[in-house]
């Protein structure tokens, strides 16, 4: 009962909302070229099915690859900025500024650096939109360990690098599976932003642009309904990955 | 060696924005083997920096801290800490968490030796049954019971505990204090511990050293004599009662006020 309800629910919003976005269509009378309906995707999706399946594998991989980048930097530069003072001083306002930057604008500087190297570009403004909320979760969460844990193992000659994988590492987690819950949705949008502005592009966002070209109204809100299920598919994977390493930390509820 | 843990003249100082901030100055306390020392003082006097000289996570100033007749520079793998504070690892059961310093300290020691240490220890303490749950599904006192037992796993010389008690109720607390009690009669060790509670120090202490205010020394020393085995009704005895009277005059002469008048 309880798990039908699990599915039930969600599954059930969906069916409205796409009743609601229909009518919202046909009440006003809207052509096709102002807002396609739900009703006109199934035609988009049966005639282009070949190109939505190379299109979401090459956004997906291309994401991925950016993402698992972002979190080994991330880490690295979270563990350096949690460690040494210095460290922080000297990298925070970098990191913010280089934040704060419309990662819209590095597409023509990475395209210049390295030019006709798509993929490499692509993957390289995933990782570019994606490692912040990583590195400052993980730099905050290591350098607000409590002393005390890190004495009891201090206490018994513990090195550094054990009270890391032992205490900090692990105590981390939680903070870092909130960084990466963002980081996931940030690099498919920096992937995206790169499909769509950067010419002969590939994957979903390529396919959004033929859309436009073509005039193709259907198939732009094909496309846009393909990246939100992929957006999804995305997230849960790594809530998937925190309920694994980090389960722990949830309480149950009493 | 009969003195396990020597502290002699020892001097520290912590560096402020105003200056250097003396928190020690001429502190001296000896342990013997197999003695339970219970330090007590006002607030704020260097308490706490005393436990981690005594661990090696400090050095003095000026002074020296001899362990077991060798001279504390670093950390060391003989000491066990249990603070107010559990710090119990919220990803590991409490079986694995007991276990904690035998990873470090007996790298070679077989899961099977850790797991039936650590079970012991947990039935010590009234915690069988509970080796599969997670921290936060215990209370406040169970956590603390497993603290401890994760302090005396591998069999420390010497323990340190810093105030362990402190965010405990009454009941729970002296529940603490008889299970401290039985755990000394069944692995003995030499502690050391830092406490507010007068109560908890003739209870559980041989000696109990009274610090002066900031910078502390040793101010006082009252050898607690009362029988090794005991239980809380000794508290209400005439001679528990002249002790914690001595004891609080020390504690208002260090607090700066005059016994006779407050």
């Amino acid at each position: 009962m309880d798990s039908l309800r699990k599915i039930a629910v969600p599954v059930g919003a969906i069916v409205v909302f796409l009743l609601f976005w229909e009518a919202l269509v046909q009440i006003n009378n809207w052509p096709n070229y102002v807002m396609a309906s739900p009703s006109d995707l199934p035609a988009a999706y049966a005639q282009f099915w070949e190109l939505f399946l190379v299109g979401s594998w090459q956004t997906l991989w291309r994401t991925v690859a950016g993402l698992a980048l972002a979190v080994l930097f991330g880490l690295l530069l979270g563990m350096i900025m949690g460690f040494s003072r210095i460290a922080r001083d000297a990298l925070y306002p970098l990191l913010v500024g280089f934040n704060a930057i419309p990662k819209a604008t590095l597409v023509p500087v990475l395209a210049l650096l390295f030019i006709g190297q798509h993929d490499f570009n692509t993957v390289m403004m995933a990782f570019l939109i994606s490692f912040f909320p990583i590195a400052v979760s993980v730099g905050i969460g290591l350098s607000t360990l409590e002393p005390e844990y890190r004495d009891i193992l201090r206490s018994l000659g513990a090195s550094r690098f054990t009270i890391f994988r032992k205490i900090a590492l692990p105590k981390t987690l939680p903070e870092f599976f909130g960084a990466l819950k963002v980081s996931v949705t940030l690099a498919f949008i920096g992937t995206n932003l790169v499909e769509i502005v950067s010419p002969h592009g590939r994957g979903l966002g390529a396919l959004f642009l033929s859309g436009q070209t073509n005039s193709n109204y259907p198939l732009m809100f094909a496309v846009l309904i393909a990246l939100a299920i992929l957006g999804i598919a995305l997230y849960y994977g790594v809530v998937a990955l925190e309920r694994i390493f980090a389960g722990w930390a949830e309480r149950q509820a009493t | 060696m009969d003195n396990l843990i020597e502290i002699r003249g020892v001097r520290h100082a912590y560096k402020t924005k105003s200056g250097p901030l003396p928190v020690l100055d001429g502190l001296d306390i000896t342990v013997p083997e197999g003695e339970f020392c219970a330090v007590v003082g006002p607030s704020g006097c260097g308490k706490s920096t005393l436990t981690r000289l005594v661990a090696g996570l400090m050095k003095p100033d000026a002074g020296e801290v001899w362990l077991h007749g060798q001279k504390v520079t670093s950390p060391r793998k003989t000491v066990g800490m249990a603070f107010q504070n559990p710090v119990l690892l919220e990803w590991r059961t409490i079986l694995d968490n007991v276990i904690l310093p035998l990873e470090i300290v007996a790298p070679s020691m077989p899961r099977r030796d850790r797991v039936a240490r650590a079970e012991a220890l947990l039935e010590m303490v009234g915690l069988a049954g509970f080796e599969a749950k997670r921290p936060s599904e215990l209370s406040g006192g169970m956590r603390q019971r497993a603290s401890l037992c994760r302090a005396i796993v591998h069999k420390p010389d010497v323990l340190i505990m810093d105030e362990p008690f402190g965010a405990l109720d009454n009941f729970t607390r002296e529940d603490l204090w008889q299970t401290m009690h039985d755990l000394r009669a069944k692995e003995p060790f030499t502690a050391v511990l830092i406490t507010h509670d007068l109560r908890e120090s003739v209870f559980l202490g041989d000696q109990v050293v009274v610090l002066s205010g900031r910078p502390a020394r040793t101010q006082f020393i009252l050898n607690v004599d009362l029988t090794q085995d005991r239980d809380i009704d000794v508290l209400y005895t005439q001679k528990a009662a002249d002790m914690l009277h001595t004891l609080r005059d020390q504690i208002k002469i260090a607090q700066g006020r005059d016994p006779e008048a407050a």
